[in-house]
């Protein structure tokens, strides 16, 4: 399935210094990177990841890790000491200057930290740029140039040198220009670090914006942990030289590799990655809307609760109801759980970040329902489970105790009623 | 102890007998060049009233400057008329530019050269430091056995004498561009070639055109010193005023080199900055365009 995969990396090394592939050999059998440093210095050691089209593959890792040596060996700006990168299925690791070039036009586009714009050029001449290098008439690409000074936002500013606008704007203009040139991979490196911090979160909301627009696979290179998270779909996390876990940033967050990765995320403002899927709990307390009461009020007495979720019969989700409505519904011989169930519960979708259910959580005493897009409940995140999930108490919370909201009615009142009607429902 | 003798001065002399001798022929081919260029470059300068000259030099200016230095430039020009140094002034400038856009012809190239491979840079740097600091004397004496006296062997002692900031500043400029603008150029797939066209060499004009000021510079002031083989012009003013112990022949000859120097320089140091009024008017009559294009 070469298809899906856009960027693929395998095996690479790279090494500075005089003698790079006896660096590398020493590596291979098991030497430490500060062993091989008289040889000299080991930038990238063993990466190998996959970046899927369309994908957001976030490399992070602090200055030194050889994040930046990483991307420059995906469209060969710097070539690979030992391993092959490939793009679009054709590998550019030992291919003629002219091959590369060619891959570069047509695959591969990249955006600068500090911008790189030729400064002795217009804004659109500029984003026209690597459209020119493909040889593109100049009517033709100014105008396609125009287009995408538009879709970054830029009207108006055509025709001014880049020295005329401000960070923020400058790399709109260097965005444009990768976007203009049309490749389907985009490599981003640091591309937003250079930018004060408001106008950075307008810029990864703007890529993600055009992202799901256009559809580009971009691999992005940061060491700021907020905006690994916020961007990526995978996040690759490296040190000194080495990837050391790749997976979603829920997967990060939650199941770190090793305690250096505990250590790098602990900071990571949680409620706004993790969401309500990556904590929710096993439905326990549920009935079927066709039970009946008299099931409902056994299952609140069996797990000691006041509530309970009721589902359809196409496993969707109903509502809630309490246990006073329930044991008073028994009471009176009712046996349509319809008439008593609360639709007044929350429920939410599992991609909602746990921001948000911060104060649906605490203005209810039930717990909040997670439920897919067709209704169907999928679990249920008991307010106890979200503060742990926070506070990072524990990062497996399987083993929480689950609090349902407590019982209101004591057991033996419970099954005494359950007694007393059990002759017409003649199930206990 | 005291007999021995390092025969450095006698090699050298052989191998210039050497070279002489068997390479007589592309001696006089370049003789023949380099003669022709400065008569035709000489001829356009002193044939024509020297008002014209002063007009060409003051309409200069003002694209280049501004007004101050066009009425800087007529009243120094007029100057040297005034103290009849005009024709030699005129052959000197002819020597000049013929000296220096050869020199510079030379080591724009080599300075990319040597901003490219860094063998390159190593190998040509120590040559230059030789080239510049030896006496500029010293390069008249090999010339005038291959050129015979005349305004060739003045040339290319110049040449040699001037090239080294040429050289040195283009080199300078091109490897100070910003790594990352020139990675952009890559990135897209720009060709080596097309990367030092549009985007090392641009960058880099201010710092090479500081090197094309200074190669005018020495170029200036090697041809004077080229006055002593026959080269003709103001240096052999200076020369003649010397041997009479002229005093006032030798300061109007010496102002009048003063004079062009200055002029010479501002001119080519306003070139370098890029910022020109006849600049700035081609920028905005551009721009203007362009917004109405897109309106």
């Amino acid at each position: 399935m070469t298809e899906t995969i856009a960027v693929k990396a395998d095996r690479l090394y790279k090494a500075f210094g005089r003698r790079p592939h006896e660096v590398v050999k020493k590596l291979n059998a098991g030497a430490t990177r500060d062993e091989v440093s008289g040889l000299g210095t080991a930038a990238v050691i063993d990466a190998s990841f996959e970046v899927r089209r369309g994908e957001i593959f976030v490399v992070m890792g602090l200055s030194g890790s050889g994040k930046s040596t990483l991307i420059r060996m995906l469209n060969g700006l710097l070539d690979a000491t030992s391993g092959t990168v490939t793009v679009a299925g054709q590998s550019i690791t030992g291919i003629s200057a002219a091959a590369l070039r060619e891959v570069r036009r047509t695959n591969i586009s990249m955006v600068f930290q500090h911008f790189a714009l030729l400064p002795h050029r217009t804004v659109i001449d500029n984003v026209a740029y690597g459209l020119e290098v493909q040889g593109m008439g100049r009517e033709e690409r100014l105008a396609k140039a125009r287009t995408v000074i538009r879709l970054v936002g830029l009207d108006g500013w055509a025709e001014s040198l880049p020295a005329e606008l401000s960070g923020g704007m400058q790399q709109r203009v260097g965005l444009g220009r990768a976007l203009a040139a049309d490749t389907d991979v985009l490599l981003m490196d640091e591309a937003f670090s250079a930018l004060d911090p408001l106008i950075r979160r307008e810029m990864q909301e703007q890529l993600i914006e055009l992202q799901a627009e256009l559809g580009k696979t971009i691999i992005f290179i940061t060491h700021d942990l907020n905006e690994a998270m916020f961007l990526g779909d995978r996040i690759a996390v490296m040190r000194d030289g080495r990837i050391v876990q790749i997976g979603t940033p829920e997967e990060i967050l939650t199941d770190p590799a090793n305690d250096y990765v505990a250590q790098f995320v602990q900071d990571v403002d949680r409620a706004r990655v993790l969401t309500a899927a990556s904590v929710m709990e096993p439905v326990r307390s549920v009935v079927t809307i066709t039970g009946g009461p008299r099931a409902a009020l056994r299952t609140m007495r069996d797990l000691q609760t006041s509530a309970t979720f009721v589902l359809n019969r196409d496993r969707t989700f109903a509502g809630v109801v309490r246990d006073r409505d329930v044991l008073g519904q028994v009471k009176a011989g009712d046996a349509d759980l319809r008439t008593i169930v609360r639709t007044d519960a929350i429920s939410v979708s599992p991609d909602t970040p746990l921001v948000d259910l911060v104060e649906p959580s605490v203005g209810s005493d039930l717990a909040i329902a997670v439920v897919d897009e067709r209704n169907r409940l999928l679990g249920v995140i008991p307010r106890v489970t979200l503060l742990a999930a926070l506070g990072n108490v524990s990062t497996n919370t399987g083993d929480l105790p689950v609090i349902e909201p407590p019982a209101t009615i004591s057991v033996s009142v419970i099954t005494e009623t359950l007694r007393d009607t059990a002759l017409e429902g003649a199930d206990l | 102890m005291n007999d021995f003798r390092l025969p450095l001065g006698t090699l050298v002399e052989g191998f210039i007998d050497y070279v002489t001798e068997t390479f007589g022929f592309f001696f006089g081919f370049i003789k023949v060049v380099f003669d022709g260029a400065y008569e035709f470059v000489d001829l356009l300068l002193v044939s024509p009233p020297f008002w014209v000259i002063v007009l060409l030099a003051a309409g200069l200016a003002l694209a280049t400057r501004g007004w101050k230095f066009m009425v800087g430039s007529i009243v120094g020009l007029l100057v040297i008329v005034g103290v009849d140094q005009w024709e030699n002034a005129m052959d000197t400038l002819a020597l000049v530019l013929v000296a220096s856009l050869l020199a510079i012809a030379f080591s724009v190239p080599l300075g990319i050269l040597a901003a490219k491979s860094s063998v390159a840079s190593g190998v040509i740097r120590p040559v230059l430091d030789f080239m510049q600091t030896m006496p500029a004397f010293v390069y008249l004496i090999p010339a005038l056995i291959l050129f015979r006296v005349g305004v060739v062997p003045g040339i290319v002692a110049t040449i040699i004498f001037a090239m080294a900031p040429g050289v040195r500043l283009t080199e300078l400029g091109i490897r100070g561009v910003d790594r990352e603008v020139v990675e952009a150029g890559a990135a897209f797939g720009a060709s080596p070639w097309r990367i030092l066209r549009q985007i090392q060499l641009p960058l880099a004009m201010p710092t090479i055109m500081a090197g094309i000021n200074q190669v005018i510079m020495l170029s200036l002031s090697m041809v004077v010193i080229a006055g002593m083989v026959g080269a003709g012009g103001l240096g052999a003013q200076v020369v003649a005023s010397l041997n009479r112990i002229d005093v006032s022949l030798g300061f109007e000859a010496g102002l009048a080199v003063v004079i062009l120097a200055i002029f010479l320089d501002r001119l080519t140091a306003a070139l370098g900055t890029g910022d020109t009024p006849l600049g700035r008017i081609m920028t905005a009559r551009k721009r203007r365009a362009q917004q109405a294009l897109a309106a």
